[in-house]
C-alpha cells in the first residue's frame, strides 16, 4: 500500500533524479555522455580524500557526524575530483593523442581504483566505506529526517541542488546553448567555452554526489543520461527537450517506486511466493526510464523507427502506384503506335501481386485507372499524371545522354529510379536545360508536345541531335 | 620554444600594427604539438576587400584564421585586428566556421542559430529579448533564409545550413568577417546569395578575408588572394598575384626541408 512514507522515498527520488537531469541533458548534447559515467566513478577519490582531509584537521568526526559541515567537505571533494577528471582526460588526449573515451577510460578506472585503495587503507581510522558514499539507498531516505518533521534530509538536500541547477539554467541558458552548439565561436565572441566547460564539470559533480548519497548509484547514472536522450528524440527545441527530460525523470522515479511496491506481489504472490513483498525502487525506476526510451525510439515523430518505417513504405507503395501508371501508360502508347489510331480504353497488365492489387485499387479510389478484375486502363486524370511521369522519365534519359557517356542501355534504369522525385518545375527546368527535345535517347516522343510538333520541329532543324 | 631569444641577429625594431588594416599579421608562427603549421606569417590586410585565402589541404589555411582569433594558440609573432588586439576588437570581428564543425541535429531553429551571433551584443547572462530576434530575423533575409527561420536546423540542406552560419555572422554587423570555407559543397542558388552578401559586404566598406578552394572563381569573387602552404607564397591584387608560377609555388609540392624540420621539432623525428 501506498503511505505518506512512499510519496517522501518517491519524492525523494524524482527530486535527485530531475537535479541529474539538468547537466545530464548538456552532456548527451555534447556527446559526453560517458563523461557523466566517468564522473560518477570519480568523484569517490575526491571525497574520501576530503573527508580523511577534513578529519585530519580536526573539522569532523571519526564517524562522519558533523551535519551540514560534512555535506559541504564531501561536496567540495566532489567538485574538485570532477574537475580534476575533466583536466586529466584532458591532458591524457592531448599529450598521448588518443581519443576522448580512451582518455576518459584511462583516467576514471584509475581515480576510482584509487578512491577504492583510500578507503580500504583509512578504514581502521575512520567510519568510511565504499557503501556509506556510493550506494545510499533510496528506501532508506526516510529514516533521516530533519527535525521532527517527516521531511528526509535527502529530499531537502536534492531539492536544494535541482532549485539551483534550475536557477544556473534560468540565467545561463543562452550562454550553454552557444558553447554547447558551437564552442568556437562562443570563444572568438569572448566568452571562454573551456570555463563553461568545467563550470559544467563542477554542477555535475555537486549534483552526483548529493544523488548518490540519497539514492544511490543506479539510479543516479540511469536518470544521468536516458531521460534526456528520450526527450532528444522527442523535440527539436532545447528548452522544450530539458522540460521533457525533466519530466520523464520525475515521472520515472514515482511510477518506479509504484512499480517496486506492486509488481513483486503481483509477480510473485501468484506464483505462490507470498514472502516477496517488495522490490529496488532504483532498479524499478531504471526499468522505467530504459522503457520510456524504447517508446521515445519507437514513436519519436522525426527520427522513431516506426515513423521512418511507415514512411519508408508509403513512399515505396506511391512508387508502385506511379509504376502500374507508367505500366498502363506505356501499354497505352504501345498499342496505339501500330494502327495509329486512337484508342482510349487499352487494357493491361499490372503486377497480379497483392501489393499490385493494392496499388491499382487506391488509383481506382483517386480515379487516376477505371476496370476490373485485374484489368485495369487509365482515366483521363490517370493519363495526365501518367504523362509527367514518363515525361519526368524519358527527359531524365535525355538529360543523362547528354551530360554522362553511357551506353543507351544504362539510361533506362537510372531515369526509373529518379522519375519518381521530379516535379513539374524541375520537369520544366529540364526541357528548358534541354532544348526542348521531342525525342528521348532511345527515339520515343516524350509526353507534353505532340508528335506532329516534334516531327515539324526536326524537320526545321534538320537532324535532331539526341543521337550522339 | 625555450631558447633564449639572440637579439644579436635580430634586426628588427618595434612591431607596429597600422589602424588602417583590419587585420595585420606580423611574424606570426602557429604550431600544433610544437610543429610549426605556419611559418613566420607577415600579413597586412587592405580595407574594404574581398579576400580569397587559397592554398591546398592542410596548408593551413583554416589555423590561419583561428590563429587571428586567437582559437589557438601562436608560439611567436603578434596580431592585431584594426590596429588594436583582438579581444579588444571582438565586437568589429565577424566569424564563419566550417560547417563541419557543429553539430547540426542540435535542437535550434535556424532564427535561434542566427541570434547566437547577436549574444555578445546582447549582453552575458541577459535575456535575448523580441527586437533581438527580429535583428536575426533580417539577418535570414539576407541570405534569403526567411521562410526556414522556424526549421530545425537539422532539416535544412548543406547550403541552406551555410547560409545560416553566414546570417549568423551578418547579425554581428561586424567590420571584418572571416569565413572558413562557406563555399564548401553548397548548391548553386546559395554560393550566389553568398557571393551577393559578399558584394554588399565590401559596398559597406567591409572586409572579407575566405578560406576559398575553387580556383577557377577566385578572380571572379575576389579582389585579393593570399596564397597559402604552410608559409605565405604570395599576397596582394588577384590580378598581380593569382599567376601559374604563383600557384605552381603554392600546391606544386612542399618544400621538403621545411617538413623535415617541422617534423624533428615535434621531438618524433630526432634519433
Amino acid at each position: 500500500m501506498w503511505t505518506e512514507l512512499d510519496t517522501w522515498t518517491a519524492l525523494t527520488a524524482a527530486l535527485a533524479a530531475m537535479a541529474c537531469t539538468v547537466p545530464g541533458t548538456f552532456l548527451v548534447l555534447r556527446r559526453q555522455s560517458m563523461l557523466g559515467d566517468a564522473l560518477s566513478h570519480t568523484v569517490l577519490p575526491g571525497i574520501v580524500a576530503a573527508f580523511l582531509a577534513a578529519y585530519w584537521l580536526g573539522i569532523v568526526g571519526p564517524h562522519s557526524e558533523g551535519g551540514s559541515t560534512m555535506h559541504f567537505v564531501l561536496l567540495g571533494g566532489a567538485v574538485a575530483a570532477g574537475l580534476l577528471t575533466a583536466c586529466l582526460t584532458e591532458a591524457v588526449q592531448r599529450f598521448g593523442r588518443v581519443e576522448n573515451s580512451a582518455a576518459l577510460g584511462v583516467i576514471y578506472t584509475s581515480l576510482f581504483a584509487l578512491g577504492l585503495l583510500m578507503v580500504r587503507l583509512y578504514a581502521d581510522d575512520v567510519h568510511l566505506d565504499a557503501d556509506c558514499v556510493l550506494f545510499g539507498a533510496v528506501e532508506t531516505v526516510v529514516l533521516d529526517t530533519v527535525g521532527d518533521s517527516d521531511v528526509p534530509t535527502a529530499a531537502v538536500l536534492n531539492g536544494v541542488v535541482l532549485i539551483l541547477n534550475l536557477l544556473l539554467l534560468a540565467v545561463c541558458f543562452k550562454e550553454l546553448r552557444l558553447t554547447t552548439f558551437d564552442p568556437d565561436l562562443a570563444t572568438s565572441l569572448g566568452l571562454n567555452s573551456t570555463f563553461v566547460h568545467y563550470l559544467l564539470m563542477a554542477i555535475t559533480s555537486v549534483t552526483l554526489v548529493a544523488a548518490f548519497q540519497s539514492v544511490g548509484a543506479i539510479l543516479v547514472i540511469t536518470v544521468l543520461v536516458a531521460p534526456s536522450v528520450a526527450s532528444f528524440l522527442l523535440t527539436e527545441r532545447l528548452h522544450v527537450m530539458i522540460a521533457l527530460a525533466l519530466l520523464i525523470a520525475g515521472g520515472s522515479a514515482f511510477a518506479g517506486h509504484g512499480l517496486a511496491l506492486w509488481s513483486p506481489r503481483a509477480i510473485f504472490g501468484n506464483l505462490g511466493f507470498t514472502t516477496v513483498d517488495d522490490s529496488s525502487t532504483a532498479g524499478m525506476t531504471a526499468i522505467v526510464c530504459g522503457m520510456v526510451f524504447v517508446l521515445a525510439f519507437l514513436f519519436s515523430p522525426r527520427r522513431g523507427i516506426i515513423v521512418q518505417t511507415v514512411r519508408q513504405s508509403l513512399l515505396g507503395f506511391r512508387i508502385l502506384c506511379e509504376d502500374c501508371l507508367g505500366i498502363l501508360y506505356r501499354s497505352e502508347e504501345a498499342n496505339s503506335r501500330p494502327t495509329g489510331t486512337e484508342e482510349p480504353f487499352v487494357k493491361a497488365s499490372v503486377p497480379a501481386t497483392l501489393r499490385g492489387r493494392l496499388a491499382c485499387w487506391r488509383l481506382s479510389l483517386q480515379g487516376f485507372v477505371a476496370g476490373t478484375n485485374g484489368t485495369w486502363a487509365l482515366t483521363d486524370s490517370g493519363r495526365e499524371h501518367a504523362e509527367h511521369l514518363i515525361r519526368s522519365h524519358r527527359l531524365w534519359e535525355s538529360y543523362m545522354a547528354r551530360h554522362f557517356s553511357l551506353p543507351d542501355d544504362h539510361l533506362h534504369e537510372a531515369a526509373h529510379r529518379v522519375e519518381h522525385f521530379l516535379d513539374v518545375p524541375m520537369v520544366d527546368q529540364l526541357e528548358q536545360e534541354l532544348d526542348q527535345p521531342g525525342l528521348d535517347p532511345h527515339g520515343r516522343l516524350i509526353p507534353g508536345r505532340s508528335v506532329k510538333e516534334v516531327t515539324e520541329a526536326n524537320h526545321s532543324e534538320g537532324e535532331s541531335d539526341l543521337h550522339p | 620554444m625555450e631558447s633564449v631569444p639572440s637579439n644579436l641577429e635580430s634586426t628588427t625594431g618595434e612591431v607596429t600594427h597600422p589602424e588602417w588594416s583590419p587585420l595585420s599579421i606580423h611574424d606570426m608562427t602557429v604550431a600544433y604539438h610544437r610543429q610549426p603549421v605556419l611559418w613566420d606569417i607577415d600579413y597586412d590586410a587592405p580595407p574594404g576587400k574581398l579576400i580569397a585565402i587559397v592554398g591546398p589541404n592542410g596548408a593551413g589555411k583554416s589555423t590561419l584564421i583561428k590563429a587571428a582569433l586567437n582559437l589557438v594558440p601562436t608560439i611567436s609573432g603578434s596580431v592585431a585586428v584594426f590596429g588594436g588586439q583582438y579581444r579588444t576588437q571582438r565586437g568589429r570581428v565577424g566569424y564563419v566556421p566550417q560547417r563541419s564543425s557543429v553539430d547540426w541535429d542540435f535542437p535550434v531553429n535556424a532564427l535561434e542559430a542566427v541570434t547566437m551571433g547577436l549574444y555578445r551584443k546582447i549582453g552575458w547572462f541577459r535575456p535575448v529579448r523580441k527586437h533581438h530576434r527580429q535583428l536575426a530575423m533580417k539577418a535570414l533575409v539576407r541570405v534569403g533564409m526567411q521562410d526556414f527561420a522556424m526549421r530545425q536546423i537539422s532539416h535544412l540542406s548543406g547550403g541552406q545550413q551555410q547560409r545560416v552560419f553566414l546570417a549568423r555572422a551578418l547579425a554581428q554587423e561586424a567590420d571584418l568577417y572571416l569565413m572558413d570555407e562557406p563555399f564548401a559543397g553548397v548548391d548553386a542558388a546559395t554560393e550566389r546569395a553568398i557571393v551577393d552578401v559578399l558584394k554588399d559586404l565590401q559596398q559597406a566598406g567591409k572586409t572579407a578575408l575566405v578560406v576559398h578552394h575553387d580556383l577557377q572563381t577566385v578572380a571572379e569573387y575576389f579582389d585579393e588572394v593570399i596564397l597559402l602552404n604552410l608559409r605565405l607564397v604570395a599576397s596582394g591584387p588577384v590580378k598581380e598575384v593569382f599567376t601559374t608560377e604563383n600557384l605552381r609555388a603554392t600546391y606544386g609540392g612542399k618544400l621538403a626541408l621545411l617538413d623535415q624540420v617541422g617534423h624533428r621539432m615535434t621531438m618524433r623525428g630526432e634519433r
